[in-house]
Protein backbone atom coordinates (compact mmCIF):
# COMPACT_ATOMS: atom_id res chain seq x y z
CA UNK A 1 0.00 0.00 0.00
CA UNK A 2 1.11 3.54 -0.75
CA UNK A 3 1.76 5.71 2.31
CA UNK A 4 -0.10 9.01 2.52
CA UNK A 5 1.72 12.21 3.42
CA UNK A 6 1.41 13.28 7.05
CA UNK A 7 1.13 17.06 7.09
CA UNK A 8 0.60 19.70 9.75
CA UNK A 9 -2.78 21.20 10.50
CA UNK A 10 -1.47 24.52 9.13
CA UNK A 11 -0.42 22.86 5.87
CA UNK A 12 -3.86 21.29 5.63
CA UNK A 13 -5.51 24.67 6.19
CA UNK A 14 -3.35 26.20 3.45
CA UNK A 15 -4.82 23.74 0.93
CA UNK A 16 -8.30 25.24 1.38
CA UNK A 17 -8.85 28.09 -1.10
CA UNK A 18 -11.40 30.92 -1.07
CA UNK A 19 -14.62 30.05 -2.85
CA UNK A 20 -14.30 26.34 -2.21
CA UNK A 21 -16.91 24.04 -0.69
CA UNK A 22 -15.60 22.31 2.42
CA UNK A 23 -17.35 19.33 3.95
CA UNK A 24 -16.53 19.07 7.64
CA UNK A 25 -17.30 16.00 9.73
CA UNK A 26 -18.86 16.29 13.17
CA UNK A 27 -22.17 16.39 15.01
CA UNK A 28 -22.34 19.49 17.22
CA UNK A 29 -18.57 19.28 17.25
CA UNK A 30 -18.28 15.61 18.19
CA UNK A 31 -16.01 14.17 15.49
CA UNK A 32 -14.75 17.44 14.00
CA UNK A 33 -11.10 18.10 13.05
CA UNK A 34 -10.45 20.78 15.67
CA UNK A 35 -6.76 21.25 14.84
CA UNK A 36 -7.40 22.02 11.16
CA UNK A 37 -10.35 24.25 12.09
CA UNK A 38 -8.14 26.28 14.44
CA UNK A 39 -5.57 26.76 11.67
CA UNK A 40 -8.21 27.83 9.15
CA UNK A 41 -9.34 30.50 11.61
CA UNK A 42 -5.74 31.58 12.16
CA UNK A 43 -5.11 31.72 8.40
CA UNK A 44 -8.14 33.98 7.92
CA UNK A 45 -10.02 31.60 5.60
CA UNK A 46 -12.71 33.45 3.61
CA UNK A 47 -15.67 32.97 1.32
CA UNK A 48 -16.05 29.23 1.90
CA UNK A 49 -19.21 27.18 1.56
CA UNK A 50 -19.67 24.83 4.50
CA UNK A 51 -21.36 21.47 4.28
CA UNK A 52 -21.74 20.05 7.79
CA UNK A 53 -24.45 18.55 9.95
CA UNK A 54 -24.72 21.78 11.93
CA UNK A 55 -22.80 24.92 12.88
CA UNK A 56 -21.86 23.36 16.24
CA UNK A 57 -22.01 24.97 19.66
CA UNK A 58 -21.09 28.58 20.33
CA UNK A 59 -21.79 29.24 23.99
CA UNK A 60 -19.01 31.54 25.10
CA UNK A 61 -20.72 32.40 28.36
CA UNK A 62 -20.26 28.81 29.51
CA UNK A 63 -16.94 28.39 27.74
CA UNK A 64 -18.35 25.88 25.26
CA UNK A 65 -17.21 26.37 21.68
CA UNK A 66 -17.10 23.24 19.51
CA UNK A 67 -16.49 22.04 15.96
CA UNK A 68 -16.85 24.60 13.18
CA UNK A 69 -18.24 27.28 15.53
CA UNK A 70 -14.91 29.23 15.62
CA UNK A 71 -14.97 29.40 11.80
CA UNK A 72 -18.52 30.73 11.84
CA UNK A 73 -17.48 33.37 14.35
CA UNK A 74 -14.42 34.30 12.26
CA UNK A 75 -16.67 34.76 9.20
CA UNK A 76 -14.96 32.07 7.14
CA UNK A 77 -18.22 31.10 5.44
CA UNK A 78 -20.34 32.98 2.96
CA UNK A 79 -22.74 30.05 2.77
CA UNK A 80 -23.58 27.18 5.11
CA UNK A 81 -25.53 24.07 4.11
CA UNK A 82 -26.52 22.34 7.36
CA UNK A 83 -29.47 20.72 9.14
CA UNK A 84 -29.31 22.71 12.36
CA UNK A 85 -28.04 26.07 13.63
CA UNK A 86 -29.92 26.22 16.94
CA UNK A 87 -26.85 25.93 19.17
CA UNK A 88 -24.87 28.65 17.42
CA UNK A 89 -26.54 32.06 17.83
CA UNK A 90 -23.85 33.68 15.67
CA UNK A 91 -25.03 31.72 12.62
CA UNK A 92 -28.52 32.99 13.27
CA UNK A 93 -27.26 36.55 13.66
CA UNK A 94 -25.31 36.38 10.37
CA UNK A 95 -28.35 34.90 8.64
CA UNK A 96 -30.70 37.61 9.90
CA UNK A 97 -28.16 40.33 9.00
CA UNK A 98 -27.86 38.96 5.48
CA UNK A 99 -24.15 38.27 5.96
CA UNK A 100 -24.26 34.53 5.49
CA UNK A 101 -26.52 32.46 3.28
CA UNK A 102 -27.98 29.65 5.40
CA UNK A 103 -29.47 26.65 3.62
CA UNK A 104 -31.28 24.24 5.94
CA UNK A 105 -31.46 20.63 4.78
CA UNK A 106 -33.13 17.76 6.67
CA UNK A 107 -30.37 15.73 8.28
CA UNK A 108 -31.12 12.44 6.55
CA UNK A 109 -31.39 14.21 3.22
CA UNK A 110 -28.04 15.92 3.81
CA UNK A 111 -26.43 12.55 4.58
CA UNK A 112 -27.89 10.99 1.43
CA UNK A 113 -26.93 13.94 -0.80
CA UNK A 114 -23.33 13.65 0.38
CA UNK A 115 -23.41 9.89 0.00
CA UNK A 116 -24.87 10.21 -3.51
CA UNK A 117 -22.06 12.57 -4.51
CA UNK A 118 -19.49 10.05 -3.37
CA UNK A 119 -21.10 7.03 -4.96
CA UNK A 120 -21.77 8.20 -8.49
CA UNK A 121 -25.44 8.98 -8.07
CA UNK A 122 -27.13 12.10 -9.42
CA UNK A 123 -29.25 12.32 -6.32
CA UNK A 124 -31.79 10.43 -4.28
CA UNK A 125 -35.57 10.21 -4.01
CA UNK A 126 -36.78 10.83 -0.47
CA UNK A 127 -40.23 11.31 1.06
CA UNK A 128 -38.71 13.63 3.68
CA UNK A 129 -39.90 17.21 3.30
CA UNK A 130 -43.00 16.55 1.17
CA UNK A 131 -45.69 19.02 2.22
CA UNK A 132 -43.15 21.40 3.82
CA UNK A 133 -41.07 24.37 2.67
CA UNK A 134 -38.31 21.89 1.84
CA UNK A 135 -40.19 20.77 -1.28
CA UNK A 136 -40.09 24.26 -2.83
CA UNK A 137 -38.32 24.32 -6.18
CA UNK A 138 -37.77 20.58 -6.23
CA UNK A 139 -38.95 18.00 -8.68
CA UNK A 140 -41.60 15.65 -7.27
CA UNK A 141 -41.58 12.12 -8.58
CA UNK A 142 -44.32 9.55 -8.10
CA UNK A 143 -43.05 6.01 -7.53
CA UNK A 144 -45.56 3.26 -6.76
CA UNK A 145 -48.13 5.89 -5.75
CA UNK A 146 -45.89 7.60 -3.24
CA UNK A 147 -44.49 11.11 -3.72
CA UNK A 148 -40.75 11.65 -3.40
CA UNK A 149 -38.54 14.69 -3.74
CA UNK A 150 -35.55 14.57 -6.04
CA UNK A 151 -32.64 15.70 -3.88
CA UNK A 152 -29.48 16.26 -5.85
CA UNK A 153 -26.01 15.00 -5.00
CA UNK A 154 -23.89 17.42 -2.96
CA UNK A 155 -20.18 17.15 -3.76
CA UNK A 156 -17.40 19.18 -2.16
CA UNK A 157 -13.92 20.41 -2.96
CA UNK A 158 -12.28 19.51 0.34
CA UNK A 159 -13.32 17.08 3.07
CA UNK A 160 -11.96 17.81 6.54
CA UNK A 161 -12.45 14.72 8.65
CA UNK A 162 -11.73 13.46 12.15
CA UNK A 163 -10.91 9.83 12.87
CA UNK A 164 -9.65 8.00 15.94
CA UNK A 165 -6.93 6.07 14.16
CA UNK A 166 -5.31 5.74 10.74
CA UNK A 167 -2.63 3.55 9.30
CA UNK A 168 0.01 5.14 7.09
CA UNK A 169 -1.95 4.08 4.00
CA UNK A 170 -4.85 6.27 5.15
CA UNK A 171 -7.30 3.60 6.25
CA UNK A 172 -9.51 5.20 8.90
CA UNK A 173 -11.23 3.95 12.03
CA UNK A 174 -13.67 6.28 13.76
CA UNK A 175 -14.69 6.32 17.39
CA UNK A 176 -18.26 5.88 18.63
CA UNK A 177 -20.61 8.76 17.72
CA UNK A 178 -17.67 10.78 16.37
CA UNK A 179 -18.21 8.81 13.14
CA UNK A 180 -21.42 10.56 11.94
CA UNK A 181 -20.87 12.29 8.55
CA UNK A 182 -17.11 11.60 8.33
CA UNK A 183 -17.19 8.39 6.26
CA UNK A 184 -19.73 9.89 3.84
CA UNK A 185 -17.73 13.06 3.26
CA UNK A 186 -14.59 10.98 2.70
CA UNK A 187 -16.17 9.77 -0.54
CA UNK A 188 -17.68 13.03 -1.78
CA UNK A 189 -14.77 15.49 -2.13
CA UNK A 190 -11.86 15.95 -4.52
CA UNK A 191 -9.35 16.43 -1.70
CA UNK A 192 -9.70 14.51 1.55
CA UNK A 193 -7.73 15.35 4.69
CA UNK A 194 -8.19 13.37 7.89
CA UNK A 195 -7.09 14.57 11.31
CA UNK A 196 -6.42 11.51 13.45
CA UNK A 197 -5.42 10.86 17.03
CA UNK A 198 -3.05 8.04 16.20
CA UNK A 199 -1.17 6.78 13.14
CA UNK A 200 -0.12 3.13 13.07
CA UNK A 201 1.96 1.18 10.55
CA UNK A 202 0.44 -0.45 7.49
CA UNK A 203 -0.82 -3.88 8.45
CA UNK A 204 -1.65 -2.95 12.04
CA UNK A 205 -5.34 -2.25 11.37
CA UNK A 206 -7.61 -5.26 11.04
CA UNK A 207 -9.05 -4.89 7.49
CA UNK A 208 -12.40 -6.05 8.88
CA UNK A 209 -12.48 -3.04 11.21
CA UNK A 210 -11.64 -0.30 8.68
CA UNK A 211 -14.51 2.21 8.30
CA UNK A 212 -13.06 4.31 5.45
CA UNK A 213 -10.80 2.50 2.98
CA UNK A 214 -7.47 4.26 2.28
CA UNK A 215 -8.19 5.04 -1.38
CA UNK A 216 -10.50 7.87 -0.29
CA UNK A 217 -7.89 9.65 1.83
CA UNK A 218 -5.19 12.01 0.48
CA UNK A 219 -3.50 13.45 3.57
CA UNK A 220 -3.24 12.73 7.28
CA UNK A 221 -2.84 15.23 10.10
CA UNK A 222 -1.86 14.03 13.56
CA UNK A 223 -4.19 15.71 16.07
CA UNK A 224 -2.68 17.79 18.83
CA UNK A 225 0.47 18.58 16.86
CA UNK A 226 -0.65 22.12 16.01
CA UNK A 227 1.12 23.98 13.24
CA UNK A 228 4.42 22.13 13.42
CA UNK A 229 3.66 18.44 12.97
CA UNK B 1 -62.33 25.99 39.03
CA UNK B 2 -59.33 24.04 37.81
CA UNK B 3 -56.06 25.93 37.60
CA UNK B 4 -53.65 24.82 34.89
CA UNK B 5 -50.19 23.92 36.22
CA UNK B 6 -47.64 22.92 33.63
CA UNK B 7 -46.21 19.43 34.24
CA UNK B 8 -43.61 18.02 31.90
CA UNK B 9 -43.23 15.01 34.16
CA UNK B 10 -46.89 14.07 33.61
CA UNK B 11 -46.30 14.06 29.85
CA UNK B 12 -43.08 12.06 30.10
CA UNK B 13 -44.61 9.49 32.47
CA UNK B 14 -47.59 8.84 30.21
CA UNK B 15 -45.56 8.55 27.02
CA UNK B 16 -43.13 6.17 28.72
CA UNK B 17 -46.02 3.70 29.26
CA UNK B 18 -46.84 3.54 25.54
CA UNK B 19 -43.84 1.41 24.59
CA UNK B 20 -43.41 -2.36 24.69
CA UNK B 21 -40.31 -4.46 25.06
CA UNK B 22 -38.21 -4.46 21.89
CA UNK B 23 -39.63 -1.25 20.49
CA UNK B 24 -37.09 1.01 18.81
CA UNK B 25 -37.62 4.54 20.09
CA UNK B 26 -36.08 7.90 19.21
CA UNK B 27 -36.50 10.64 21.82
CA UNK B 28 -36.05 14.25 20.73
CA UNK B 29 -34.15 16.89 22.65
CA UNK B 30 -35.73 18.58 25.67
CA UNK B 31 -39.04 17.34 27.05
CA UNK B 32 -38.96 14.08 25.00
CA UNK B 33 -35.61 13.15 26.55
CA UNK B 34 -37.34 13.04 29.98
CA UNK B 35 -39.44 10.11 28.74
CA UNK B 36 -36.41 7.83 29.08
CA UNK B 37 -36.46 8.31 32.87
CA UNK B 38 -39.95 6.80 33.25
CA UNK B 39 -39.96 3.63 31.14
CA UNK B 40 -41.34 0.90 33.44
CA UNK B 41 -38.77 -1.52 34.82
CA UNK B 42 -40.30 -4.54 33.13
CA UNK B 43 -40.11 -2.97 29.65
CA UNK B 44 -36.89 -2.88 27.64
CA UNK B 45 -36.91 -0.43 24.76
CA UNK B 46 -34.07 0.12 22.31
CA UNK B 47 -33.25 3.81 22.18
CA UNK B 48 -31.93 5.13 18.88
CA UNK B 49 -30.06 8.41 18.67
CA UNK B 50 -29.80 9.94 15.20
CA UNK B 51 -26.18 10.97 15.64
CA UNK B 52 -25.32 7.31 15.25
CA UNK B 53 -26.18 4.72 17.85
CA UNK B 54 -28.72 2.26 19.15
CA UNK B 55 -28.64 1.15 22.75
CA UNK B 56 -28.43 4.63 24.21
CA UNK B 57 -27.69 4.43 27.92
CA UNK B 58 -27.91 6.92 30.79
CA UNK B 59 -25.59 9.85 31.40
CA UNK B 60 -22.12 8.75 32.53
CA UNK B 61 -20.98 8.99 36.15
CA UNK B 62 -19.23 12.27 36.98
CA UNK B 63 -15.78 12.31 35.43
CA UNK B 64 -16.58 9.39 33.10
CA UNK B 65 -17.71 11.38 30.05
CA UNK B 66 -16.23 10.25 26.72
CA UNK B 67 -15.71 13.09 24.21
CA UNK B 68 -16.60 10.68 21.38
CA UNK B 69 -19.90 9.50 22.89
CA UNK B 70 -22.76 11.98 22.91
CA UNK B 71 -26.46 12.08 22.18
CA UNK B 72 -28.05 14.23 19.47
CA UNK B 73 -28.03 17.17 21.89
CA UNK B 74 -24.25 16.90 22.36
CA UNK B 75 -24.63 15.72 25.95
CA UNK B 76 -22.36 12.93 27.19
CA UNK B 77 -24.13 9.56 27.25
CA UNK B 78 -23.26 5.87 27.56
CA UNK B 79 -24.02 2.88 25.38
CA UNK B 80 -25.62 -0.26 26.79
CA UNK B 81 -24.18 -3.74 26.26
CA UNK B 82 -25.38 -4.93 22.84
CA UNK B 83 -25.53 -1.41 21.43
CA UNK B 84 -24.00 -0.36 18.12
CA UNK B 85 -22.57 2.71 16.41
CA UNK B 86 -23.08 3.70 12.76
CA UNK B 87 -22.68 6.61 10.37
CA UNK B 88 -25.33 9.23 9.60
CA UNK B 89 -26.49 7.58 6.35
CA UNK B 90 -27.15 4.31 8.19
CA UNK B 91 -28.77 6.21 11.04
CA UNK B 92 -31.23 7.90 8.73
CA UNK B 93 -31.66 4.71 6.75
CA UNK B 94 -32.92 3.23 10.02
CA UNK B 95 -35.19 6.25 10.52
CA UNK B 96 -36.59 6.73 7.00
CA UNK B 97 -36.68 3.01 6.38
CA UNK B 98 -39.40 2.45 8.95
CA UNK B 99 -37.18 0.68 11.49
CA UNK B 100 -37.99 3.13 14.29
CA UNK B 101 -41.28 2.25 16.01
CA UNK B 102 -41.83 5.50 17.91
CA UNK B 103 -40.42 8.98 17.64
CA UNK B 104 -41.22 11.51 20.35
CA UNK B 105 -40.86 15.18 19.45
CA UNK B 106 -41.42 18.51 21.10
CA UNK B 107 -43.59 21.01 19.23
CA UNK B 108 -44.21 24.69 18.76
CA UNK B 109 -47.60 23.86 17.30
CA UNK B 110 -49.47 20.67 16.46
CA UNK B 111 -52.79 20.61 14.64
CA UNK B 112 -55.82 18.37 14.21
CA UNK B 113 -54.66 17.29 10.74
CA UNK B 114 -51.53 15.78 12.27
CA UNK B 115 -49.29 18.62 11.12
CA UNK B 116 -46.42 19.58 13.37
CA UNK B 117 -44.28 22.73 13.47
CA UNK B 118 -41.12 22.87 15.56
CA UNK B 119 -38.16 24.15 13.54
CA UNK B 120 -38.74 27.73 12.55
CA UNK B 121 -40.39 30.96 13.64
CA UNK B 122 -39.75 33.13 10.57
CA UNK B 123 -37.82 36.29 11.40
CA UNK B 124 -37.42 35.28 15.04
CA UNK B 125 -35.91 31.92 15.73
CA UNK B 126 -34.67 29.40 13.20
CA UNK B 127 -32.98 26.45 14.90
CA UNK B 128 -33.38 24.22 11.86
CA UNK B 129 -35.07 20.88 11.44
CA UNK B 130 -32.09 18.66 12.25
CA UNK B 131 -33.41 15.12 11.96
CA UNK B 132 -37.04 15.93 12.79
CA UNK B 133 -38.38 15.85 9.23
CA UNK B 134 -36.88 12.42 8.57
CA UNK B 135 -38.05 11.13 11.96
CA UNK B 136 -41.65 12.21 11.41
CA UNK B 137 -41.65 10.90 7.84
CA UNK B 138 -40.12 7.53 8.60
CA UNK B 139 -41.12 6.45 12.09
CA UNK B 140 -44.01 4.04 12.43
CA UNK B 141 -45.75 6.15 15.09
CA UNK B 142 -45.12 9.84 15.71
CA UNK B 143 -45.82 11.15 19.21
CA UNK B 144 -45.97 14.89 19.87
CA UNK B 145 -45.09 15.80 23.46
CA UNK B 146 -46.22 19.21 24.60
CA UNK B 147 -47.55 21.19 27.49
CA UNK B 148 -51.22 21.85 26.81
CA UNK B 149 -51.03 25.62 27.07
CA UNK B 150 -48.39 28.19 26.30
CA UNK B 151 -47.18 30.52 29.04
CA UNK B 152 -49.63 33.06 27.56
CA UNK B 153 -52.48 30.62 28.08
CA UNK B 154 -52.88 29.91 24.35
CA UNK B 155 -53.61 26.35 23.24
CA UNK B 156 -50.63 24.52 21.73
CA UNK B 157 -53.10 22.27 19.92
CA UNK B 158 -54.39 24.09 16.86
CA UNK B 159 -56.94 23.71 14.12
CA UNK B 160 -54.21 24.55 11.67
CA UNK B 161 -50.52 25.25 12.25
CA UNK B 162 -49.51 28.77 11.31
CA UNK B 163 -45.73 28.16 11.42
CA UNK B 164 -43.74 26.40 8.69
CA UNK B 165 -44.36 22.66 8.98
CA UNK B 166 -41.83 20.10 10.08
CA UNK B 167 -44.24 17.31 9.18
CA UNK B 168 -47.38 17.24 7.07
CA UNK B 169 -50.07 14.91 8.45
CA UNK B 170 -47.61 12.62 10.24
CA UNK B 171 -48.57 12.98 13.93
CA UNK B 172 -50.44 9.99 15.39
CA UNK B 173 -50.57 10.74 19.11
CA UNK B 174 -50.39 13.93 21.16
CA UNK B 175 -49.72 13.70 24.89
CA UNK B 176 -50.05 16.86 26.95
CA UNK B 177 -50.17 17.41 30.68
CA UNK B 178 -53.98 17.26 30.64
CA UNK B 179 -54.70 14.30 28.38
CA UNK B 180 -53.91 11.78 25.68
CA UNK B 181 -55.14 12.47 22.15
CA UNK B 182 -55.18 10.38 19.01
CA UNK B 183 -55.20 12.25 15.71
CA UNK B 184 -57.78 10.74 13.38
CA UNK B 185 -59.99 12.03 10.57
CA UNK B 186 -58.95 15.66 11.04
CA UNK B 187 -59.76 15.78 14.76
CA UNK B 188 -58.11 15.25 18.12
CA UNK B 189 -59.74 12.28 19.86
CA UNK B 190 -59.41 12.50 23.63
CA UNK B 191 -58.98 8.98 24.96
CA UNK B 192 -57.65 9.75 28.44
CA UNK B 193 -57.77 12.75 30.70
CA UNK B 194 -55.52 13.38 33.65
CA UNK B 195 -57.34 14.60 36.81
CA UNK B 196 -57.85 17.20 38.12
CA UNK B 197 -58.56 18.11 34.48
CA UNK B 198 -61.86 16.97 33.02
CA UNK B 199 -63.05 16.49 29.43
CA UNK B 200 -65.11 19.67 29.84
CA UNK B 201 -62.05 21.67 30.91
CA UNK B 202 -60.07 20.23 28.00
CA UNK B 203 -62.77 21.10 25.45
CA UNK B 204 -62.86 24.64 26.82
CA UNK B 205 -59.07 25.06 26.71
CA UNK B 206 -58.24 23.55 23.32
CA UNK B 207 -58.40 25.72 20.23
CA UNK B 208 -59.19 22.81 17.92
CA UNK B 209 -61.83 20.20 17.20
CA UNK B 210 -61.70 17.67 20.02
CA UNK B 211 -63.86 14.58 20.16
CA UNK B 212 -64.25 12.94 23.55
CA UNK B 213 -63.66 9.38 22.48
CA UNK B 214 -66.08 6.63 23.45
CA UNK B 215 -64.55 5.01 26.51
CA UNK B 216 -62.47 8.06 27.35
CA UNK B 217 -61.30 7.57 30.92
CA UNK B 218 -59.58 9.29 33.78
CA UNK B 219 -56.03 8.15 34.04
CA UNK B 220 -53.16 8.67 36.43
CA UNK B 221 -50.32 9.73 34.19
Amino acid sequence: MVSKPVISAAEAAAMVKPGQTVQVGGFLGCGSPDGIIAELVKAGARDLTLVCNDTAVLDEKNGRVTGVAPMVKARCFSRVIVSHIGTNPETQRQMNAGETDVVLVPQGTLAERVRAAGTGLGGVLTPTGVGTEVEQGKQKILVNNKIYLLEEALPGDVALLKARRADRAGNLVYSKTARNFNPLMATACKLVIAEVEEIVEIGELDPDQVHTPCIFVDYLVLAGKGASA
Amino acid sequence: MIEYVESKETIARRIARIFGTGDVVNLGIGLPTLVGNFVPGDVTVVLQSENGLIGLGPAPAPGQADKDLTNAGAMPVTILPGGAFFDSATSFGIIRGGHVDYTVLGVLEVDQEGNLANYKIPGKMVPGMGGAMDLTTGSRIVIAATTHLEKSGASKLKRRCSLPLTAAGEVDIVVTDVGYFEVMGGKFHLTEYFPPYTPEWILAHTDADVVVHEGCKACEA
